[in-house]
């Protein structure tokens, strides 16, 4: 670990300030930062710790019907995966949170902390592997060394890392908002939108600018349905997703009136294909339908030897999500 | 007062049966519990000590090569950095378990990828971590082989009896196939870890250690000592699982610094060095080849394997150890390769041999079942062989029978031929499966002082280890029954070489050893009292705390008589474990659940039935065996080492991405100790169990998955994309 200075930012605005210089991080609850800093893979000048800032509530945003839920930047995976309302009316954010790490990171973890957490490729974590996201330029040690756990869509020659969260796999689903301030302004992005693709810049996971800080993310009016969150993975807890998805499904009349899904341990985001509610909607569940789904969603999917495995995995886990949501017997 | 045995002889008089106090084998908490799971046991690194300064292991990230320059200033100048030690005497890799002589030496000759080559001391942790990642250096690096697929070997091992090929060709049924297993980690929870004071010309180190007077031994050869001026504690050991048989390389550089400096140094191993250089279980290619008649009698078996290791090293995965005499069969076939490769020192790793020996054996068995059309516990029953297949010694007892048979019952085992796919739950298909457990038993030289003091309580000493085992409450258990003391007026101290010499903890030598050596100091103890009473010691029974005879009886106190009496017992094996063949048995039977979606695999209830002579202490030997089931769970679904095919570094150096199992893989265990007097074992009539639970079960969960859904895996572990690729789409 290198010296560092630690702050304790008091505002807001103060703490945007500061991490507008591009050696500071914010510290949240730092489950995956302080593990980074001392394998010298993150090595900021300063750390701001945004602790004490008040972004730790839950609280309905609007009213009615179009009542959605606010969760605060600083809400811990724990308060927030108990939450009344998530668990009634957002269980897939609820099942999704509770399939990721353990009891007691979850207890540390928090909302914007979990959304920008870094990729757990072996190469990135290992400073004396080349890794063009912790060293631009120094190249990819994993599209020709091991890569089990790493993406099959949306992969750049550049790198082949995933998102390893589930937290988000789940917002993206329910297509949920990432609200973000800067000293002198706030914006608002999709979670769909918030990560993005490796390209030629790897070493950004997602589209914070410096001197940005998450305060809430929040979700749409509940929409009912089935909300399903189905993580697959070499032992049953504290073990990153090979492959996950996240799903809300409706159906009237045995057709499709809603597939909202997401898929994690497949690409560098949580990955959503707005085309695979497309083709569901509207139509009778079928496995023949199904498959046409997994086709849509692996159409341009690449295995890099490792982790082939992940697109007939990816494509038997989507039928196995919509064959529990929809009673289609396999 | 000494007593040496020697034992050349089975010993059936099974003393500790007629002792009286009736602690032995009772399942009695660990005198030391408490403090471990409030937290003021006290470990290696947790010491304080006035004036230590931190040392940190600088590694070098090249697979073969040699450091040719270290820039000590590169690094001094940095806040609190005191010194950069590369002496020559710093070791590359640990010591094999039971070397008793230095390991490889110098370091700066790197032979794996992160192997140590210096180390930074300073004022601070922080400080010295971040200096060792800055320490320049210059060094030549050069190709070297990686793939043990791809290099010649040596043979290690090999025993041919008849013609195993022409029994094939004549059997009325045969299976020949080929497994593979990858490497293992130790995975111990506390990091290896040393903290070396040097005064006075004597050097005092509180370590991490399995094997204190080998380890003691390692460390004088290193750095160039007497071994009288070399103090090792480790009084508490967070789990060693054979990566601290030997003396590894933070205790070298530790002590080292110390004598250097002249003040006391600790060096803590981070959790990715721990991965990186302790030993590593060799992965292994396993060919299995078994001939048998038309009842499933064995006409032939073959086992040939290959594994790898440094070149330089002796040691060689012991994957047939079990092997030469699980199963009958008079066409033989056993042979041990070794492929030289530069991966990380191969060593003792939690039961070598059988751990990934019998798993394949037992899943080729299961195969063999199914095509002769039996119960696969009926196919092991008609394999037991009457004597060792290959030298003819008689068993000394084996208990795999009433394993096989009082395991099925208690598992609920339905006795018919496995037909897979019978049961399905929802989305997972559930099958069970089973497996024999075979573990070689071994004793070795130990001491034990055990004191009588004036108050009547006794203490018990010797360097032997704790490694979370339960060795404090069975050496005060064998102490208890012979001196008739209630378990708390016996004080045991252990993890010191300035005690009696014991075995050490490894290899499961430890209860029979250790405890052997505690028995014969009684014995001496015992016969003292007998003088002082006149009688023969035949004669005279201890019991809380008052000797009784015919005659009369007589406090304990009152016959110590203000004075204590110590005695030493020394024990030696001798011909009575070479005449006879001595091993451990026991059976799995698993059940298992496997999604027919994604292969995952999940363990429902497992079964372990385990006959390893005399029980210590019910609780500590039931622990242990459930250690050993929930180590099969890894071995079988979880657990590889993955090495880069460029550089050939370990990539999976956390227990975040080196899955051994978690709580929630982890179901309801049974465990059956089953009674038994092994005569020939030790004097104590017991064998070794620290390993037995992990020897084959791998194969019972394997077993269960072809059940199940009928996919047959040949590699370990049986992660959800292999299950997945075995799987019958229909």
């Amino acid at each position: 670990m290198r010296p560092f200075d630690y702050q304790r930012a008091e505002r807001l605005t103060h703490a945007a300030q500061l991490t507008a210089d591009a050696d500071t991080l914010a510290l949240a609850g730092g489950t995956n930062l302080i593990d980074l800093m001392k394998l010298q893979v993150e090595t900021p000048q300063t750390l701001v710790d945004i602790g004490r800032l008040s972004l730790g509530e839950i609280a309905d945003e609007g009213a009615g019907k179009a009542r959605g839920l606010r969760i605060g930047a600083l809400a811990t995976n724990t308060a927030t995966a108990a939450h009344p309302r998530v668990r009634a009316d957002y269980p897939v954010l609820a099942r999704g949170i509770l399939a990721g790490a353990t009891q007691q990171l979850r207890n540390k973890a928090t909302t914007g902390g979990n959304l920008c957490q870094r990729t757990r490729c072996y190469y990135f974590t290992n400073i004396d592997q080349p890794c063009n996201k912790r060293e631009p330029g120094s190249g990819c040690g994993a599209i020709k060394g091991i890569a089990r756990i790493h993406a099959v869509l949306g992969t750049s020659p550049h790198c082949i890392a995933t998102y390893p969260g589930d937290m988000a796999v789940a917002m993206a689903a329910l297509d949920a908002t990432v609200e973000i301030a800067s000293e002198n302004s706030s914006r608002s992005v999709p979670v769909r939108g918030f990560h993005r693709l490796p390209g030629d810049t790897p070493e950004r996971d997602n589209v914070l600018e410096p001197g940005e800080i998450i305060t809430a993310v929040t979700l749409p009016a509940p929409v009912g349905g089935i909300h399903l969150y189905r993580k697959v993975r070499e032992r049953s807890s504290y073990a990153f997703a090979l492959c996950s998805v996240a799903a809300v499904i409706a159906l009237e009349d045995n057709r499709f009136t809603r597939a909202d899904l997401a898929f994690g341990g497949l690409a560098h985001k949580p990955w959503h294909d707005p085309r695979i509610a497309d083709l569901l909607i509207g139509n009778e569940p079928s496995l023949a339908l199904f498959d046409k789904a997994a086709d849509l969603l692996l159409e341009d999917a690449q295995g890099y030897g490792e982790n082939d495995f992940k697109i007939p995995l990816a494509r038997r886990t989507l039928a196995a999500v919509l064959c529990e949501a929809t009673g289609v017997e396999p | 007062m000494t007593v040496h045995l020697k034992q050349d002889a089975p010993d059936e008089r099974n003393v500790l049966d007629f002792t009286g106090q009736s602690v032995i084998g009772e399942p009695l908490s660990r005198p030391e519990g408490l403090l471990k799971v409030t937290g003021t046991a006290t470990y290696a690194a947790e010491y304080e000590v006035d004036g230590c300064c931190e040392g940190v292991l600088v590694t070098l990230p090249v697979v073969r090569g040699e450091v040719t320059a270290i820039d000590e200033a590169s690094v001094l100048s940095m806040p609190g950095v005191i010194a950069v030690l590369s002496d020559e005497r710093m070791t590359g890799r640990p010591a094999q378990g039971m070397a008793g002589e230095a390991p490889f030496q110098p370091a700066k000759d790197v032979c794996y990828w992160g192997q140590p080559v210096a180390l930074v001391v300073a004022e601070t942790f922080e400080q010295a971590r971040d200096a060792a990642k800055h320490v320049a250096m210059d060094w030549r690096s050069e190709q070297a082989p990686l793939d043990p697929a791809a290099v010649e070997t040596e043979e290690s091992e090999s025993t041919r009896q008849g013609d195993l090929a022409h029994a094939m060709a004549e059997a009325a049924h045969s299976v020949d196939v080929v497994f593979t297993t990858e490497g293992h980690a130790s995975a111990a929870m506390e990091p290896h870890a040393a903290l070396a004071q040097w005064e006075d010309g004597k050097l005092t180190v509180h370590a991490s250690l399995q094997m204190l007077k080998f380890n003691r031994a390692e460390l004088a050869d290193s750095i160039g000592l007497e071994e009288e001026q070399v103090r090792l504690l480790s009084p508490y050991v967070g789990g060693g699982f054979g990566s601290k048989l030997g003396v590894s390389q933070e205790v070298v550089a530790a002590s080292l610094a110390a004598m250097h400096l002249g003040r006391p140094v600790r060096v803590v191993m981070s959790r990715q060095q721990v991965f990186q250089t302790v030993e590593r279980r060799s992965e292994t290619h396993q060919r299995i080849r078994l001939a048998a008649d038309a009842e499933g009698r064995l006409t032939g078996f073959g086992h040939e394997a290959r594994v790898s290791n440094l070149p330089g090293e002796s040691f060689a995965e012991p994957v047939l150890q079990s092997s030469h005499f699980l199963y009958a069969g008079e066409n033989r076939l056993l042979r041990l390769e070794v492929a030289r490769i530069h991966r990380m020192t191969a060593g003792s790793v939690r039961a070598p041999g059988e751990a990934v020996g019998v798993q394949t054996v037992e899943q080729a068995m299961d195969m063999l079942a199914e095509k002769v059309g039996i119960d696969p516990v009926e196919l092991r029953l008609r394999n037991i062989p009457d004597k060792h297949p290959a030298n003819g010694k008689p068993f000394s007892s084996r208990k795999l029978a009433e394993a096989l048979r009082e395991g099925a019952t208690a598992f609920g085992w339905e006795p018919r031929p496995r037909t897979p796919r019978h049961t399905r739950e929802g989305e997972w298909w559930i099958g069970t499966g089973m497996a024999s457990a075979a573990r070689v038993h071994s004793v070795v030289e130990a001491k034990a002082r055990v004191t009588l003091r004036p108050g009547g309580t006794a203490l018990v000493e010797t360097d032997m280890t704790d490694i979370g085992t339960g060795s404090y409450a069975i050496l005060g258990q064998v102490a208890g029954e012979m001196l008739g003391l209630v378990p708390d007026d016996i004080e045991v101290r252990l993890g010191d070489t300035d005690l009696p010499p014991g075995s050490g903890s490894g290899g499961s030598v430890g209860a029979a050893s250790c405890g052997s050596a505690v028995f014969l100091a009684c014995q001496g103890l015992r016969k003292e009292l007998a003088e002082r009473l006149g009688i023969a010691p035949e004669s005279l029974t201890l019991k809380d705390g008052f000797a009784r005879w015919s005659g009369g009886q007589k406090a304990l106190t009152e016959l110590l008589n203000q004075e204590p009496i110590e005695c030493t017992g020394h024990f030696e094996p001798g011909a009575s474990t070479e005449d006879m063949a001595v091993s451990s048995f026991g059976a799995f039977f698993a059940e298992v659940a496997v999604n027919r979606w994604t292969g995952e695999t999940r363990v429902r209830r497992m079964t372990g039935a385990f006959g390893f002579g005399r029980v210590l202490n019910a609780r500590t030997a039931r622990s242990q065996c459930l250690g050993g089931l929930t180590w099969c769970i890894g071995n079988a679904l979880t657990e590889s080492l993955l090495f880069d095919p460029v550089d050939g570094h370990l990539v999976n150096c956390d227990l975040a991405e080196y899955h051994v199992p978690v709580n929630r893989d982890v179901p309801d265990l049974e465990v059956l100790l089953l009674e038994e007097r092994d005569a020939a074992a030790s004097p104590i009539q017991a064998k070794g169990v620290g390993e037995l639970g992990l020897c084959g079960g791998a194969a019972a969960i394997a077993n269960a998955i072809h059940d199940a859904c009928g996919a047959r895996v040949f590699a370990y572990p049986m992660t959800p994309d292999r299950v997945l690729a075995a799987m019958p789409e229909t």
